[in-house]
């Protein structure tokens, strides 16, 4: 049976909602703890959209963002992909460093800090999703591009392209005091796995 | 005459007959063929996302692949009047977006999508007359009917034209 976002009912859209809630609840826990401030989160956006809808929501297939990938191993295999606009990518590392910078390119350290907030987001949201699931989830190192967002997200979306003709995109919004950083998450299962995955959620 | 700008999106074809401009904004690992017949201006752009059909199961969306999306575009521009022993073709895209350390048959797939439509054409006999394909970043392309010229945008890797 080929399962794909398509085709998921309206429990299993929910599930993967709630896990979508606690995911990015967990990361921007462990994102304020990092930056040692008060961050508050939004009720994240789940959205399955068609692939040319993609760029349209993140402001146009031109937009400069930060992408940081991971590849997941263990009772399930995939990858999951955070993507930051570069806006609030500068926030976030200005926030990480003490700094306020207007920064025209991102330099070496920039590039590692960034790593490091992608790590810290993902590690955590994977956590959660090994604790709920209860499944041994483990992460890789991250992979960082800086580029055009429809370049950025063609990777994660051609692996969704291998299982159906629609992503699931899951949009974070936080704020620390009045300044708005958004991040939008991806979990690409490969194939074999999202069945699993279903069946670990009680939903398949 | 003013032009007509489509946007061809993932996994999309779409041909035209001048005055046409065919853009794909924001490509990564995808492939854009860009297809022209002089003599007649007829323009068509597709944009694959992976190379082959055959591996897939859900494979009803033939713009997807490059074993299918360029006959598609074809009978598209012989519709609009191009003689297909014309026909020229130009590519761009096919980045590694991502470098892992760890050797993984995805990461490689801008140059799997490269090979495959490259392949696919040299069967369709038609002839590959310019390139901008690999690296490790995104492009934005235009195809103007006027002249064939494919026009290249890059974030911190120029623009020109092939």
């Amino acid at each position: 049976m080929t399962v794909n976002y398509e085709n998921l009912n309206s429990m299993q859209i929910d599930v993967f909602k709630e896990l979508g809630n606690i995911g990015a609840g967990n990361a921007v826990t462990a994102l304020s703890k990092m930056l040692n401030k008060k961050v508050n989160m939004e009720v994240p956006k789940v959205r399955i959209l068609e692939f040319k809808e993609v760029p349209e929501l993140l402001n146009g297939a031109e937009m400069p963002v930060a992408g940081i990938y991971f590849r997941v191993q263990g009772d399930i295999s995939g990858n999951i992909m955070f993507i930051i606009p570069e806006d609030s990518s500068k926030t976030l590392i200005n926030m990480l460093m003490g700094t306020c910078r207007d920064r025209a390119e991102f330099d070496e350290m920039d590039r590692s800090a960034l790593e490091e907030i992608g790590n810290i987001l993902a590690g955590s949201y994977i956590s959660s999703l090994s604790a709920l699931a209860d499944m041994k989830i483990t992460i890789s190192v991250p992979a960082l591009a800086i580029d055009m967002v429809g370049a950025v997200l063609s990777v994660p979306i051609i692996q969704f392209g291998q299982m159906g003709d629609s992503v699931m995109l899951i949009e974070t919004r936080f704020f620390e005091g009045d300044t708005q950083v958004k991040g939008y998450f991806l979990l690409i299962p490969d194939m074999g796995s999202f069945t699993k995955l279903l069946e670990k959620l009680g939903v398949a | 005459m003013k032009e007509k700008i489509t946007k061809i999106g993932m996994a999309e074809v779409s041909a035209a007959k001048h005055p046409a401009v065919l853009i794909t904004l924001g490509l990564g690992s995808c492939v854009g063929i860009c297809l022209y017949d002089k003599a007649k201006k007829v323009v068509g752009m597709a944009h694959i996302m992976l190379p082959s059909s055959r591996e897939i199961k859900n494979n009803n969306n033939k713009a997807k692949f490059a074993d299918t999306a360029v006959e598609l575009l074809l009978e598209d521009m012989l519709g609009l009047g191009a003689q297909r022993h014309r026909i020229t073709a130009k590519i761009a895209g096919g980045a590694q977006m991502f470098s892992f350390s760890s050797a993984n048959e995805l990461m490689k797939i801008g140059e799997r999508n490269v090979q495959a439509v490259k392949s696919e054409l040299v069967r369709l006999s038609i002839p590959v007359i310019a390139e901008d394909v690999g690296g490790n970043y995104g492009r934005t392309i235009e195809f103007y009917s006027e002249n064939g010229d494919l026009g290249i945008k890059t974030i911190g890797h120029g623009i020109h034209v092939i």
